[in-house]
């Protein structure tokens, strides 16, 4: 471990004790002292007003090798590429466009798909890589088929979704090209001076944001989730190369998809919907979900929910919104008996606008809603189905 | 067969308050548990155990104190535990970590199956589990809700995706990583508390595994943290006044002003 402390510095004002997140700083004989469990997060050293604390790394920096251009990895399912990918187009073309370097695509799979969509959405360049050895989805021979078409590039910034293939092929990315990974980023910018990628997160379910960057490896690599940044709009006036690769495997995939089995539960998906009624605990009982799956139905929306609902089984999974459920971003989302906890903010608060109906006036639900109903939900949501049903 | 689990110590979160006064985690009061996920995988291997004979192996890269995570997992079932506690090891991101326990596993050697929670609640990446695959060279199954079949020789599991679920086959040795679909933890027994009391747990530190320091925590991540903040919330939402009836006609209002009813 490296964090240092100058006991001779120290004056014992005990800043870094209340500065530290995770509450490991301690005064020992007026002294700051570090207990077990830092994770030289650096709060302390930035609060510390008489530079007692420095937290060094034994690793000497390596020069950071020519890399350039930023990479948007455009996985696709069923022969269509998966929007989050125009979402992280849209947020690469301010990242290649500050670094004045170009924004790529890359497409692994047999399908020709997605092409022009990537161009219209902001690539200068599609790579496209192909193969008889994807069929089946293998995962390890895209990580495969990615590393190597990194190393021959090597792209500065690689970007990917945080969705459930993202997430298996990514890490491995990383490993073999042994760079740091920052997962479902929520803010990505350019440290121009530095020419570093500034990575934030939450961590701790939404109770601390952190910063992180990876100083001396090459690419910086970061997952995104779905609906946190915004396509932009497509233009069909733009140009852009496309550069196709055939992979070449050894060895053939290890894991072999034999069944798959779609997910039909839901009539509107959450993710995809544009107007999304979620309920939670305060609904009361499975029972009483007819009514907030009404208004759904009513204002042609989605029916979401916190995640005790999924624990006590009023509602199946894939219904979930928060940390651990699903990120959604829709135009409406209306909040029911959910009293705001902020894993469940950290998977809906930036829905352009967010209704929240709550007897408690203190719940933090109030804190990111646009428009605020305090009362009970038995009295105002079936006034309000009462009336929709009129319109 | 021979299963390893991966666990970490963690903050229970949902505990987890901001001091409104100095904008950080109040952390007095707060225990130290397994995280979540991870107890699924403590769960998955114990079962598979009982069918198939053989034994669950938890392992913990933590401070000293991460031994009562592994005590706990015993009183759950698992037979041996592991502690890779170093100060070296501080610090440590996901390559980093992955890098650490990879060199416990190649130390224990024999083994057919690893099995990690699909992320931790405090690190909360789903990385470690992965990037351990790619540099032990082994198949990777994530998310995994189901096993369907297991033999010393293959597994076939089922995975959630976000259209539907996957079946997937795999030889072994593999690694999971498990979603709370795949089971409902067991209570500790009487008889797994009184054996995790005085059971051994097996302590590795950095010459232990006799890998490089310059590889393993701070030293060893690519990764640096360089500024922590608690978001804030200065928004105050438009609060709509009246009886329900007053209220929903406000909303509806609104929403229509928005072109949203
Ligand atoms: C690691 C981890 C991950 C998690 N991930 C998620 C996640 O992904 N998604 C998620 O949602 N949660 C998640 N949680 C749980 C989260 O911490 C909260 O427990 C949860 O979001 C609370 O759900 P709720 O708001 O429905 O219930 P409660 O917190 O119990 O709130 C119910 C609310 O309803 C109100 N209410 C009650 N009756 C009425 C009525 N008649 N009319 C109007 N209002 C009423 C109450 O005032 C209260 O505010 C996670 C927790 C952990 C530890
Ligand atoms: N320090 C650790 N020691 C042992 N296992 C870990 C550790 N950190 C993470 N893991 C495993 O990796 C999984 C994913 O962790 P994370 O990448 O931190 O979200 C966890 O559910 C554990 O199974």
């Amino acid at each position: 471990m490296s964090i240092r402390i100058d006991k001779e510095i120290c004056t014992g004002c005990s800043s870094c004790v209340s500065a530290c997140p995770f509450g490991v700083m301690e005064l020992v004989d007026d002294k700051a002292h570090v207990k077990e469990g830092c994770n030289l997060c650096g709060a302390c050293r930035d609060a510390c007003a008489f530079e007692a604390i420095t937290i060094e790394s034994a690793a000497a920096a390596q020069p950071v090798p020519e890399a350039h251009g930023v990479w948007v990895f455009a996985e696709q399912f069923n022969g269509k590429i998966r929007p989050v990918a125009g979402e992280l187009l849209g947020k690469g073309r301010e990242l290649a466009d500050q670094l004045k370097t170009e924004l790529c695509a890359v497409i692994i799979g047999n399908q020709e798909t997605g092409i022009v969509e990537m161009v219209t959405l902001g690539a200068d360049k599609v790579y496209r890589i192909q193969s008889p050895a994807f069929e089946g989805n293998p995962e390890d021979l895209y990580s495969q088929a990615l590393v190597e078409a990194i190393k021959k590039y090597q792209p500065e910034i690689v970007l990917a979704g945080a969705t459930a293939l993202g997430r298996s092929v990514i890490p491995r990315v990383a490993a073999a090209l042994r760079t740091g990974l920052t997962a479902d980023c929520t803010g990505l910018e350019i440290d121009l001076k530095e020419k570093q990628l500034l990575q934030t997160r939450p961590t701790f379910g939404g109770n601390i944001m952190a910063t992180i960057i990876c100083p001396s490896q090459r690419p910086q690599m970061a997952t995104v989730r779905p609906r946190v940044f915004k396509k932009r709009a497509p233009d069909f006036a733009r140009r852009g190369e496309v550069i196709t690769i055939d992979f070449k495997s050894d060895a053939a995939s290890k894991t072999k998809v034999v069944n798959f089995t779609a997910d039909l539960t839901e009539t509107i998906k959450i993710e995809d919907a544009d107007v999304i009624v979620a309920g939670g605990r305060g609904v009361g009982k499975p029972e009483n979900f007819k009514m907030i799956a009404e208004l759904a139905r009513l204002m042609n929306g989605a029916l979401g929910c916190s995640r005790p609902v999924i624990d006590e089984g009023w509602l199946p999974y894939s219904h979930q919104v928060g940390q651990t459920g699903k990120t959604v971003c829709p135009k409406l989302y209306i909040a029911c008996g959910i009293s705001g906890a902020v894993q469940h903010l950290a998977g809906m608060q930036t829905s352009d606008m967010i209704v929240a109906i709550n007897d408690d006036p203190n719940a933090p639900i109030f804190q990111v809603a646009t428009y605020g109903i305090v009362g009970d939900l038995f009295k105002i949501v079936p006034v309000m189905i009462e009336k929709l049903k009129k319109q | 067969m021979n299963i390893i689990v991966c666990i970490k110590q963690v903050p229970g979160t949902t505990e987890v308050k901001i001091d409104p006064k100095t904008n950080t985690l109040i952390r007095s009061g707060i225990k130290a548990i397994i995280n979540p996920f991870d107890t699924y995988a403590i769960e998955e291997a114990v079962r598979i155990r009982e069918k198939a004979g053989g034994k669950v192996t938890v392992l913990t890269m933590g401070p000293p104190q991460a031994d009562e995570a592994l005590r706990e997992a015993i009183s759950l079932g698992a037979d041996e535990a592991i502690l890779l506690s170093d100060r070296e090891f501080a610090g440590a991101d996901t390559w980093a970590t992955a890098y650490t326990i990879n060199a416990a596993v190649r130390k224990i050697s024999a083994y057919d199956l690893i099995i990690c929670g699909r992320q931790t609640v405090d690190g909360d990446t789903g990385q470690v589990g992965p990037e351990m695959a790619q540099m032990l060279d082994i198949p990777l199954i994530t998310y995994v809700s189901k096993i369907e079949d297991i033999s010393l020789q293959m597994i076939r599991a089922r995975r959630m995706i976000e259209d539907g679920y996957e079946t997937l086959e795999s030889p072994l040795p593999a690694l999971l990583t498990v979603s709370k679909e795949i089971n409902t933890p067991r209570l500790p027994s009487l008889r797994g508390i009184m054996k995790s009391k005085s059971a051994k747990i097996t302590v590795w530190t950095l010459a232990d595994l006799g890998i490089d320091k310059t590889m393993v925590g701070l030293a060893g991540s690519s990764t640096k943290v360089v500024k922590v903040f608690t978001p804030v919330r200065t928004h105050k939402a438009e609060v709509l006044q009246g009886d329900p009836t007053a209220q929903v006609d406000a909303l509806i209002e609104r929403l229509k002003g928005a072109g949203l009813a």
